[in-house]
């Protein structure tokens, strides 16, 4: 009795501890989510494919690509392949999060795969490299939140999308950046860490110039991976980190 | 069923195909080498960073105000704190230089 209630008093804590975690991503995600619902409904989508496509794919790059294309009429097979093209990084996430809930039922990695997205891998990663164990009920607390404000705002923005007042003014279309510099930033101590940013800034850059969107993403992640893989093993610490 | 529906579903399975991708193929290998090992370690800063890079360089005074803020703010305060101090000054400067 007395471990069962010490056990579940603990998961609930981890879960809270999730939720707290999810409260910017939240924050940061919620114009996002009610802007793809009014520019989605604006190229032709129905309130009802907003929501379904917010709650399938929830990729919120990809779904502003998506429906960009859409909007264009472009080919659908071509809308697919840029929605895996924006998407095509969560690979990488993929690969170091297998790492971390490798230990976890099957079920349980396939949902967590499932919402795994940019700042739910590297929250998970952070926590993971404090030398705490990624736990399930932990890593629900966190994605779950921003889960289910994404798909109930993508709906409300497609509803109410034209009340939406001055973005611009509002700071909307830059408040990811702004989130995912400080995420970058939380991972200054990593070994290498310098130059894979410098190395990753730079061929993004480069290839946003020349190659376009979405592709930069790609390329500009391989580069600073490619950086820490040949990089001699004894600058990049894996032997003695935890 | 509409294509407008295919659409959603097909894109929705080639996301989910990225989600599980890295991990399957992965978890095929034993050992995993060290240089792949710092290589993964690698993947947040470095695909974050190109989600920050371009859009900095194609932006104007208001938003490098916000970002060196961010900046700034990280070496006191946590994540929560980095991102509203940002957000703030964006809002602010945004006034002022639109």
């Amino acid at each position: 009795m007395a471990v069962e209630a010490i056990s579940e008093g603990s998961a609930k804590s981890d879960f809270w501890d999730g939720v707290r975690l999810s409260m910017p991503v939240v924050v940061a995600s919620a114009p996002f989510a009610l802007l793809f619902g009014a520019i989605a409904v604006d190229n032709g989508f129905s309130v009802l494919e907003a929501f379904l496509m917010s709650a399938l794919v929830f990729g919120g790059a990809s779904q502003m690509v998506g429906i960009e294309l859409f909007g264009q009429h472009v080919a659908p097979w071509l809308i697919v392949l840029s929605i895996f093209a924006v998407n095509f990084r969560h690979v990488l996430y993929s690969a170091g999060l297998g790492r971390r809930i490798s230990h976890w039922p099957v079920i349980q990695q396939a949902l967590g795969y499932f919402i795994m997205t940019d700042p739910q891998y590297a929250v998970a990663e952070a926590r993971a490299a404090s030398g705490k164990t990624v736990g399930f009920v932990w890593y629900l607390g966190l994605g779950l939140p921003v889960y289910v404000f994404w798909v109930i705002e993508s709906a409300l923005g497609a509803v109410f999308g034209k009340l939406i007042p001055d973005t611009h003014a509002l700071g909307i279309d830059f408040l990811l950046p702004i989130y995912f510099l400080g995420l970058v930033l939380g991972f200054r101590t990593r070994p290498l860490w310098l130059p894979v940013v410098m190395a990753s800034a730079v061929a993004s850059i480069i290839a946003y110039k020349t190659v376009g969107s979405p592709w930069h993403v790609s390329i500009g992640a391989v580069a600073g991976m490619l950086l820490a893989v040949v990089l001699p093993p004894h600058h990049s610490g894996v032997g003695e980190r935890p | 069923m509409s294509t407008t529906l295919w659409i959603i579903i097909a894109g929705a399975i080639a996301t989910y195909l990225t989600r599980i991708g890295g991990h399957l193929v992965i978890s095929r290998f034993e050992n995993i080498h060290p240089r792949v090992e710092a290589g993964l370690n690698a993947v947040p800063a470095a695909v974050l960073t190109t989600l920050v890079a371009p859009a900095a360089l194609s932006a104007g005074p208001a938003e490098w105000a916000a970002l060196i803020v961010t900046a700034l703010a990280s070496l006191r305060g946590g994540l929560m704190a980095m991102f509203l101090a940002g957000t703030a000054v964006l809002i602010l400067a945004r006034q002022f230089v639109g």
